[in-house]
């Protein structure tokens, strides 16, 4: 075994400690600084000289006060408790602190991040004599009334369960045992894993099937696919934080792992005190069922945002290995970057763009390159997903920004956030001329099979329309309305329609907050049959002002407040709509 | 254990370098002796060999010879007690008023801790502030932070006063206190404000630190933070429900600049430290509600935007961290509007939870958006008008740029010491609403139209 290391602090600068007389030390170690033992990662080793950047306040820290090293690089627990546990960026588990510590957080404090004490009750899935190898199913415990722990062999092990227990145990307990052959491995329900590293798997496979969100712009017009990358950039104000509470609300994930990075603490709060009151569309139980939080708020230590992403992607890859669908957010990358930024400031490493380090976006890479659908090790064979949808807080909205160039890069689909939008509380603010998604010909795919044939022709006919709304508005301050053609009049009405009655999408109603896809197909299809109604009616020689001046029109103008299970009425408005036109033609024809 | 060095090797702006100090701790607090005086500074750097000190009165008049360099082994500390209620301070936490110092109950480190995200209690009770633009369309709650975005002759001393003034919970009668912090602004314009508190009568429930305009810059590094420390103890000791005004932030913030340059770090955007997000932070988190403690810290920051220029990194980081904004905009105080409150650029996030049937009214929520909504659209409208002629605008475009004119007049206008309740803000946008066609209402529930919807008189 290695010796402890053992150094002294030589200087402090802000979150970065140089610790001397540290030879033997491990980049990415974990050590414990000064007196009150705070808690550091190795980022530096120069000769017998540690840099470390240090996850607490660095406060009352002097010259000459021991480093102690523990050997270990930084990592997670990873076992049953972490559902419905709120970290913060190296997962210490809040909650215990606040009890241990009282409501401000003091330094030095360290709790396991997994319960010791509570009892989990494990029912085995493989029998002594079988032979196991890494990623292997030894046993399940219902964590949560909607999660499954899965307890897997952990990385590197093989061999013959010469021992296995059925029963209820805390996780220091053993529950397994095998035999690799060179000594009895004794498996307990935990184990630990270095967060920088990613999770090791079969084989990436390519990721088709939607994650479905609720949200209409999202599902109808820039979807992403389970085991998919987003990334939501925009101004304050442009509603990233909302979205993304609205993934972490009703995406059909299994497990949510959301991660609030350098943002505000009640928006934590926010969730911890709403998510067990929610019930989870598909399963029923509350929401904080499936959901793990990771909050390093922006008034928290920053080396310790630095850690949080990762911390989470872990989590979220450990759950993904059990054969789950995980969807992890994370608010807001910047702050990340914003915290590496810092740190290289600190280590008077050469600056790259806006004083980023030259390494910012192979940093940004190698965590979206940590999403995606795999083939998990073991038996039996299951897939799982990681979704990764980042927000992205550029200084002044700018996308030029490095930080959401370097996203850019990386992610399939884009949902830019228009501060115009925002401010006329048009919301969700993505902006439908300017975003992207590169899964939408997949996502057509599947929902011709799952929700209708039509689906794709109707995203496609509503994307034209609000395209030709953009070109024809150019017009109309050119010339003003009235020079308009009636057609074009009804272009632009159609296509106000599609924002007001169809994209915007209220977060804090009761019923317009989650729309199923079936009530985003029937809500489209109807503001089209309208349209191409009116058009027939265009050609009959109907007036355009007495089609717009239609009363079935606040019917569809009404449509996301009507509840998902009374699908029919949505239904009955095609038919209304017809009956309308034909009363208006019958009407147009008397007078003619 | 009390450590004197004559040492000072470099003077670089408001920095010292002290040589030969080898236990100096990070954040520690110094004291300067010059020509008889003493100033104050705070470890920025300590290394085996030497320190680097921020000075907080500046350097001016300190020499490498015979400056004495204290340190003094613990933080910068505020000695918190009820008495610091009615009392003056400087920028650091001295009386200014011609009283002894209060008797401390305790010190308390300035920088204080982060509160546990668990720990935190969600605002949610509606505070009433009597304006319009603010109750009606960007609610405030206790606990929330909400900064005013101005700019330089904009009426944000008048406007913060008089929420200050008129802000209160409906249906309490709970201690209240007002925490005061100027950094770098004029004699005159902290005097309208403590004017203000005097004429009603609350200078005693009121706690002033005051760095003005000729104070020494640096100080204003350590006046919000002190402002806060004891906003915190009056709130979650004491138990009372304290309103924290911040003004001016944007002066705090070139202090910070100050010192990043003297560092010689790589500045960030228009010279400002790329740590200014985190540093702000660390100021404005100190605001909100904790589980099982009575009382509650409600800021209201005041910057002004440099060139009106919401994009510049002072308002921009300040918009990222806070919980809102309240936006003055110059073309409605070039209109002679007051408050000029452009809504649609302002916004309160934690509105949501604190409006609604029990808090304020149902229909609350649909009436501030549809109110929105139909602004934004008049505005637009608007705009359009002044390139085409209003002759060449559909009529219902017409109407709508009516609704903008008269929401201007009859709901953001009001008098300074016009104190409106929460109903007659709604019913205010309500009779404007009623211009518009029935059909255009899509952001309001139809039985809130049923119910709110004045019956026209006529008809
Ligand atoms: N989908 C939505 N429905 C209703 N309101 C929204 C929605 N999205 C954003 N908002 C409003 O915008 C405000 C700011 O949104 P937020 O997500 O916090 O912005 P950001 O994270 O980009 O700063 C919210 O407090 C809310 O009032
Ligand atoms: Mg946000």
């Amino acid at each position: 075994m290695a010796q402890v290391v053992r150094g002294k602090v030589a200087r402090v600068a802000g979150p970065l400690v140089v610790a001397k007389e540290m030879q033997g030390v491990k980049m990415f170690e974990v050590v414990r600084v000064g007196s009150l033992g705070l808690f550091g990662e190795v980022i530096r080793i120069e000769g017998d000289r540690a840099y470390i950047q240090v996850y607490e306040e660095t406060g009352g820290v002097r010259p000459g006060e021991e480093v102690v090293g523990t050997g270990e690089l930084l990592s997670v627990e990873l076992g049953p408790g972490l559902v419905k546990n709120i970290y913060d960026g190296i997962q210490r588990p809040l909650e215990v602190l606040w009890k241990m510590g009282g409501s401000f957080l003091v330094r030095g404090v360290e709790a396991p991040s997994l319960d010791r004490n509570a009892k989990w009750h494990f029912e085995p899935k493989v029998k002594i004599g079988d032979e196991v190898s890494e990623g292997d199913i030894l046993g399940e415990v219902p964590e949560t009334s909607t999660v499954i722990h899965k307890i897997m062999v952990p990385p590197g092990i093989r061999g013959k369960v010469v021992d296995i227990k059925s029963g209820d145990f805390t996780i220091e307990e053993v529950v397994a045992v095998i035999d690799t052959g060179k000594e009895k491995k004794e498996i307990k329900m935990y184990q630990k894993w270095p967060v920088r590293m990613g999770r090791p798997y079969r084989k990436k496979i390519a990721a088709s099937e939607p994650m479905i969100t609720g949200q209409r712009t999202i599902d109808t017009f820039f979807p992403i696919v389970k085991g998919g990358t987003a990334a939501v950039p925009g101004p304050f104000g442009s509603g990233k934080t909302v979205i993304q509470h609205q993934l972490a609300r009703w995406s059909d994930a299994d497990v949510v792992v959301y991660i609030g990075c350098g943002e505000r603490g009640n928006e934590m709060t926010d969730v911890l005190i709403e998510f067990p009151e929610l019930k989870d569309p598909r399963t029923g139980g509350p929401l904080m069922d499936r959901t793990v939080l990771i909050a390093n708020t922006s008034n928290m230590p920053v080396a310790a945002r630095e850690a949080s992403v990762f911390t989470g992607i872990a989590i979220a890859e450990y759950f993904r290995d059990m054969g789950y669908n995980v969807a992890l957010m994370a608010d807001s990358t910047s702050r990340w970057a914003e915290a590496m930024r810092e740190i290289s400031g600190r280590l008077e490493e050469m600056p790259g763009e806006e004083g980023y380090p030259a390494y910012l976006a192979s940093r940004i890479s190698s965590f979206y390159e940590r999403a995606g659908m795999i083939e998990a090790l073991g038996s039996p064979e299951r897939t799982g997903s990681v979704s990764v949808i980042g927000a992205v807080s550029p200084p002044g909205g700018d996308l030029s920004d490095p930080v959401v160039q370097a996203t850019l890069r990386e992610v399939r689909v884009f949902w830019s956030l228009d501060q115009q939008l925002a401010f006329a509380r048009h919301f969700p603010a993505i902006h439908w001329l300017r975003s992207y998604s590169l899964y939408v010909d997949r996502v057509g795919e599947w929902a011709k099979e799952h929700v209708a044939l039509d689906w794709v022709d109707n995203r496609h006919e509503a994307m034209r329309i609000l395209q030709q709304e953009s070109e024809l508005q150019e017009l109309v301050r050119l010339v003003g309305y009235d020079a308009l053609s009636p057609h074009d009049q009804l272009l632009l009405e159609t296509a106000r329609s599609l924002r007001e009655d169809f994209l915007q999408q209220d977060a804090f109603d009761d019923i317009d907050t989650y729309c199923p896809l079936e009530k985003q197909y029937h809500m489209l299809r109807n503001v089209l049959h309208f349209h191409h109604k009116a058009l027939e009616a265009l050609e009959a020689g109907v007036d355009v002002k007495d089609i717009i001046a239609l009363p079935i029109r606040e019917k569809i103008s009404r449509m996301r407040f009507i509840p998902p299970d009374r699908l029919d009425e949505i239904k009955a408005i095609h038919d209304e709509i017809d009956a309308a036109f034909e009363t208006l033609m019958k009407k147009g024809g008397e007078q003619v | 254990m009390i450590r004197e060095y004559t040492t000072i090797s470099e003077i670089s702006g408001p920095l010292v370098v002290v040589q030969g100090v080898s236990d100096a701790a990070y954040g520690e607090l110094v004291e300067i002796e010059v020509g008889g005086h003493t100033r104050y500074g705070q470890v920025l750097e300590t290394s085996e060999g030497y320190a680097v000190v921020q000075v907080f009165e500046g350097t001016h008049g300190i020499n490498l010879t015979d400056t004495k360099v204290r340190f003094l082994g613990k933080g910068l500390t505020f000695g918190v007690s009820p008495e610091i209620l009615g009392r003056v301070f400087d920028g650091i936490g001295r009386p200014i008023d011609g009283s002894p110092a209060p008797v401390p109950e305790k010190e308390l480190d300035i920088t204080g801790s982060p509160i546990n995200p668990t720990a935190r209690d969600y605002p949610n009770e509606f505070i009433q502030t009597g304006v319009s633009a603010i109750d009606g369309m960007n609610t405030l709650v206790r606990g929330q932070k909400l900064p005013i975005f101005s700019g330089s002759g904009l009426p944000h001393p008048e406007l913060a006063a008089q929420i200050a003034r008129q802000a209160r919970v409906r249906g309490t009668g709970e201690d209240f206190a007002v925490v005061f912090a100027a950094m770098g602004i004029t004699f005159e314009e902290a005097n309208f404000f403590l004017e203000d508190f005097r004429k009603r009568g609350t200078l005693d429930r009121t706690v002033v630190f005051l760095n003005l305009a000729n104070d020494p810059a640096i100080e204003r590094i350590a006046t919000p933070r002190v402002a806060l420390t004891a906003a915190e103890y009056l709130a979650f000791d004491l138990g009372m429900h304290v309103l924290v005004i911040l003004t001016d932030m944007t002066n705090y913030c070139e202090a910070l600049r100050e010192i990043s340059a003297a560092r010689k770090e790589v500045p960030g955007r228009r010279g400002y430290p790329g740590y200014m997000y985190t540093d702000l932070a660390t100021i404005y988190e100190r605001a909100g509600r904790i589980k099982g403690k009575k009382g509650s810290v409600t800021q209201i920051p005041i910057l002004t935007m440099p060139e009106d220029d919401r994009t510049h990194p002072v308002p921009d980081l300040t918009g990222y961290i806070t919980e809102g904004q309240i936006f003055l905009s110059r073309d409605l105080h070039r209109r002679g509007i007051y408050p000029p409150i452009d809504v649609l650029q302002s916004l309160s996030r934690l509105m949501q939870k604190g409006i609604g049937k029990g808090k304020t009214r149902e229909d609350h929520s649909g009436v501030a958006n549809q109110l929105y909504a139909a602004y934004a659209k008049g505005k637009e409208v608007r705009e359009l008008a002044v390139v085409l002629g209003e002759s060449s605008i559909s009529e219902l475009d017409r109407k709508y740029m009516e609704f903008a004119d008269r929401f201007e007049e009859e709901f953001i206008r009001q008098g300074q010491f016009e104190n409106r309740t929460i109903e007659e803000t709604l019913d205010i946008g309500w009779r404007l609403l009623s211009m518009l066609p029935r059909s255009e209402l899509k952001r309001i529930k139809l039985e809130m139209i049923e119910k709110y919807m004045p019956k026209k008189a006529e008809e």
